[in-house]
């Protein structure tokens, strides 16, 4: 047995462990989503039990696990690069398509020795960091450098990579929209630094006003907290709203006056539902501005997991780092370099994904229709969710502009907050937890992403295929009601 | 004027701080030398496919079927795919909640777990439980994650062996811990004396450090050895009385190279010992689909097993996988297919044994053959490679060496390793990157060359290095600077 000696080091346990592990918090797969599956469990022997037949995952903005198919090119390339010798196979012809084959033979090419199971650069593949700088470079008219790319095992871990950088304690503070995806409020848990919010606007559709910007930071630095970069999430997460052009030229401007890093979380690009907004990109902004290498460092996030693509389980996507000196980079390529490199599958869905299949290809015109009734059918689920929504009592909802959801601001009444109290559970937890008991439907609760306080929110996807949404609907509706006559004031 | 956020000197220092050699200099200087057209063998990193080895045919069947399920609908999928390799493509993609491209729980799939677990039970004859299992994009992740939850600030030490592999010296110093190093026995064949483990931790107390977990690479890396079942008692009963937490890195159990020694499992010597130490000690071990015969580093596909974790933990490390949503699924399906490969009565299993050993035998060759090489080597010394995938020979650098390294500003082991890469195309990694007594310098390549390259490689290296130590020599030799 051990002495029990006051230096003796103690096994892990709670009480032990990292505090920056205990102190964060990620409600997407949170507490709601672990009664969820117990639920779903029981559900299996006790059909009779409960007054719906399946839990239906709204929490997470993973489409494929909702009945969305994947981009059929887009497969067909990365089958031929898992298993190469099918290119050697005459009878391959008539399963995949030309173009594909093509394809795959240009980047296997890309590859030393087309060893796609081989570790490859910490940066990515360097012919896969040139296509997606090409690709970067067709979207917003300005050039793209391959070595700023680095490609990383889905956005998350480039957002991490950039935390742990940017955060040496708690006075090193990042500005992040409130309310936020909490990746972000994690991340800097886990590094050990401050999260400075700013208030995105309701009332003007989640706006984002520059004057609470520097109010905040204002606010920040007099605390003594060194602010170092700005987080902003276009499309939003969860509040799906796409900045207009002037909004991001100030927001640019903003970062350049304060010498602020600007995060650039991109990854719904490809997720606008409405013909007023486009996206585009920060990089294009800032070019546009004629900002370059020496005006401001920018961050920019791509991932394979949203977009019309949805490929969430093959962990692919890019962080494109700009106006970072060279010892600054070197250190971010050390980071990378300690985990060799992302998975090389998805490396290669990244560089697909930012150069389809082109007019005159072979896949295109499939490849088209795909996309298109992909985008239009999330843009029709986002309004039917949107108005079915807004026709509840006490419920408001922005719509959803862009992105995979709808963030409604639910007015509970006095009881309802007082019975969430006695529960010991927040408000929106509370109705959250409810709907889920009685519908089967998982929401994530606003809480989770940050709201104005007094104010209850909760996140839903728009991703369960449009034959099942009137049914998740009328569930939503019944129960809103019943809810409503049970605890209205 | 302040500091703007991404200025240098603004950077958090642990960044800063932290080294890791084997894509570091020499890496570098390599690929600077193979973009002006010089021919580069790289041995820095164990990266097999790189090297040549082909990947096992069966498994890309089967994710390339999961990639691409709308194969499976097509009637003349059979002519270009078997049978068992379409049966078992179905049965992973049965486990997904929606293929290759759903987030899948952010442990891992479910299924596949349980295939990990069926093997470690079947490998070490005691049960394992999935829910106790995670899977990681590659077992690196799985290292930091365990070791972030660990290392609160300064104060906390991880005993670290010494030769290591850099990750852990890499990862400790992001995170902000104290790597507290013990040191293997070069001379006892790279062994473990728990009395340095007794002293190292002593020292480490002495300084107010709290010696937290300690760190096993078994086989070893750069090393090579394998621990013998004694060894492994005398280190669970020490992490008992000390109170360690155990982390197994056994990434190359599958790379075995002398029958001495075979492949024995941190778990089942746990399991062996009984109670009490076996619910006490804490312990999670790692393994992965990148080495062994498989070799598969680019899928990134790895897992963690843990024992005796209390569940509130297990749930905070849940609480983390899950920020990261989930590992990637396809490396996942790898990882299932690595446990529970094809049977004797299965179409593909007379390729995958041929495959396997084909590897596997080559390998044992290749230790031998560089070890041997190695050892004809003027001035150097080599323990037989017992496992994984290196060579680590003593370079015994001769004064005159040491003296033009320090006037050319590099550490000894790094001059000569340049000078190596330079005169022979041979990418090594120094010994100065995984730690080794004062004094003392290294080497670490790969046995992963193609055979027939092998003697080729010997042979260049042997030529550099006997030139090295002559015109490097004392007395008698002349000297160059």
């Amino acid at each position: 047995m051990s002495t029990s000696d006051s230096t003796s080091s103690l096994p892990v346990t709670l009480d032990s462990i990292n505090p920056k592990v205990l102190k964060c918090e990620y409600a997407v797969r949170g507490e709601i989503v672990n009664i969820a599956q117990k639920l779903q469990e029981d559900l299996k022997s006790n059909k009779d039990a409960y007054p719906f037949d399946e839990i239906i995952y709204c929490n997470i903005g993973n489409p494929q696990s909702l009945g969305q198919l994947p981009i059929k090119f887009f497969r067909e390339v990365l089958a031929l690069c898992d298993h190469t010798s099918l290119l050697d196979e005459s009878e391959t012809h008539g399963l995949f398509s030309t173009d594909s084959i093509d394809r795959a033979w240009k980047i296997l090419d890309q590859i030393p020795g087309r060893a796609t199971g081989a570790y490859s650069h910490s940066q990515g593949i360097k012919g896969l960091r040139d296509t997606i700088a090409a690709g970067i470079e067709a979207r917003d008219g300005f050039p793209a450098d391959p070595n700023d790319i680095f490609l990383t095992d889905g956005a998350s871990p480039a957002v991490h990579m950039m935390m742990q950088l940017l955060l040496s304690s708690e006075k090193d503070g990042i500005l992040c929209p409130i309310p936020q995806y909490p990746l972000y409020s994690a991340s800097i848990a886990l590094h050990g630094g401050s999260l400075v919010p700013y208030y995105l606007d309701e009332a003007t559709g989640w706006g984002l006003e520059i004057s609470d910007l520097k109010k905040q930071l204002e606010e920040a630095r007099s605390k003594g907290i060194t602010v170092r970069a700005l987080v902003v999430i276009n499309p939003g997460n969860p509040t799906g709203q796409v900045l207009a052009e002037e909004n991001q030229r100030d927001i640019v401007k903003f970062c350049k006056e304060e010498g602020l890093v600007l995060l650039a979380d991109e990854v719904y690009q490809e997720n606008v539902y409405v013909p007023d907004k486009k996206f585009h990109s920060f990089k294009k902004v800032a070019r546009a501005l004629e900002y370059g290498e020496k005006d401001i460092a920018l961050v920019s996030f791509q991932s394979v997991s949203k977009g019309y693509y949805g490929e969430c389980g093959k962990r692919g996507g890019y962080m494109e780092v700009t106006g970072f000196s060279p010892d600054v980079r070197e250190q971010i390529y050390k980071v990378a370099s300690v985990n060799l490199c992302s998975n090389i599958s998805g490396q290669i869905l990244a560089s697909l994904v930012m150069s389809p299949p082109k007019p005159g290809d072979d896949s295109y015109d499939s490849y088209m229709a795909e996309r298109d009734g992909i985008l239009s059918s999330m843009a029709k689920r986002a309004k039917t969710l949107e108005d079915a929504l807004n026709s509840l009592e006490g419920v408001t909802c922005n719509r959803a502009e862009g992105a995979m959801y709808l963030f409604p601001r639910i007015n509970l009444p006095q009881k309802a907050i007082e019975a969430a109290e006695a529960a010991k559970t927040a408000p929106d937890a509370f109705y959250c937890k409810r709907l889920l008991n009685a519908t089967g439907v998982v929401v994530v609760p606003g809480s989770g992403f940050g709201q104005v306080p007094g104010t209850w929110h909760f996140r839903c996807t728009i991703l369960p295929q449009e034959d099942r949404i009137p049914a998740i609907v009328n569930r939503l509706t019944e129960f809103h009601k019943s809810f409503m006559d049970e605890f209205r004031d | 004027m302040s500091l703007k956020a991404l200025d240098y000197e603004s950077l958090n220092e642990n960044v800063k701080n932290c080294q890791y050699a084997v894509r570091g200099e020499l890496y570098l200087r390599a690929s600077e030398l193979q973009k002006e057209g010089k021919k580069i063998i790289f041995t820095n990193v164990g990266n097999p496919h790189a090297l040549g080895q082909k990947p096992l045919t069966f498994p890309r069947q089967v994710v390339a079927l999961c990639q691409a399920p709308f194969l499976l609908d097509n009637p003349n999928v059979g002519m270009i795919f078997p049978a068992d390799a379409i049966a078992r493509a179905k049965h992973y993609l049965s486990l997904t909640s929606g293929g290759l491209g759903a987030y899948s729980d952010s442990r891992g799939l479910p299924g596949v777990r349980k295939e990990v677990a069926e093997f470690i039970e079947r490998r070490d004859g005691y049960p394992s439980d999935p829910e106790l299992i995670f899977l990681t994009d590659g077992a690196s992740k799985g290292v930091m994650q365990i070791l972030n939850c660990i290392i609160r600030n300064q104060k906390d030490g991880i005993l670290v062996p010494v030769p290591q592999y850099p990750l852990y010296s890499a990862t400790i110093s992001l995170l902000g811990g104290t790597l507290v190093p013990y040191y293997l026995e070069e001379t006892e064949n790279w062994g473990l004396d728990v009395n340095n483990l007794r002293q190292s931790v002593a020292q480490a107390r002495s300084r107010g450090i709290t010696v937290r977990a300690m760190v096993i690479i078994n086989p070893g890396n750069p090393t090579g050895q394998c621990l013998s079942e004694a060894n492994l008692r005398e280190i669970l009963r020490f992490c008992c009385d000390e109170r360690l937490v155990l982390l197994g890195d056994e990434v190359y159990q599958q790379n075995i190279y002398q029958d001495e020694r075979p492949f024995i499992s941190s778990k089942k010597v746990l399991m062996e010992m009984g109670a009490p130490i076996s619910k006490e000690v804490q312990l999670i071990s790692f393994h992965t689909v990148s080495k062994g015969y498989w070799g598969e580093c680019g899928q990134r596909g790895g897992y963690f097993e843990m024992t005796n974790i209390p569940p509130r933990t297990v749930e905070e490390i849940y609480k983390v996988a899950s920020i990261a949503l989930s590992p990637n699924v396809s490396a996942q399906i790898f990882m299932g297919l690595m446990v529970s490969p094809p049977k004797p009565e299965d179409i593909s299993y007379d390729q995958f044994i041929r495959e396997s050993k084909g590897i596997l035998e080559s390998l044992r060759r290749r230790a031998r053959l560089m070890t041997d090489g190695f050892n004809s080597c003027k001035n150097v010394v080599c323990n037989f490679t017992e496992g994984a995938m290196y060579s680590f020979p003593q370079i015994k650098l001769p004064p005159k060496a040491i003296q033009a390294a320090k006037q050319a500003g590099k550490v000894p082991d790094v001059f000569y390793c340049l000078k190596l890469l330079e005169a022979t195309g041979i990418s090594t990694v120094p010994g100065s990157g995984f730690g080794q007594k004062e004094g003392v310098f290294h080497l670490r390549t790969t046995i992963l060359p193609a055979e027939e390259e092998m003697p080729e490689i010997m042979e260049s290296f042997k030529k550099f290095n006997d030139e090295f130590m002559s015109q490097y020599a004392d007395n008698f030799g002349y000297s160059r600077m």
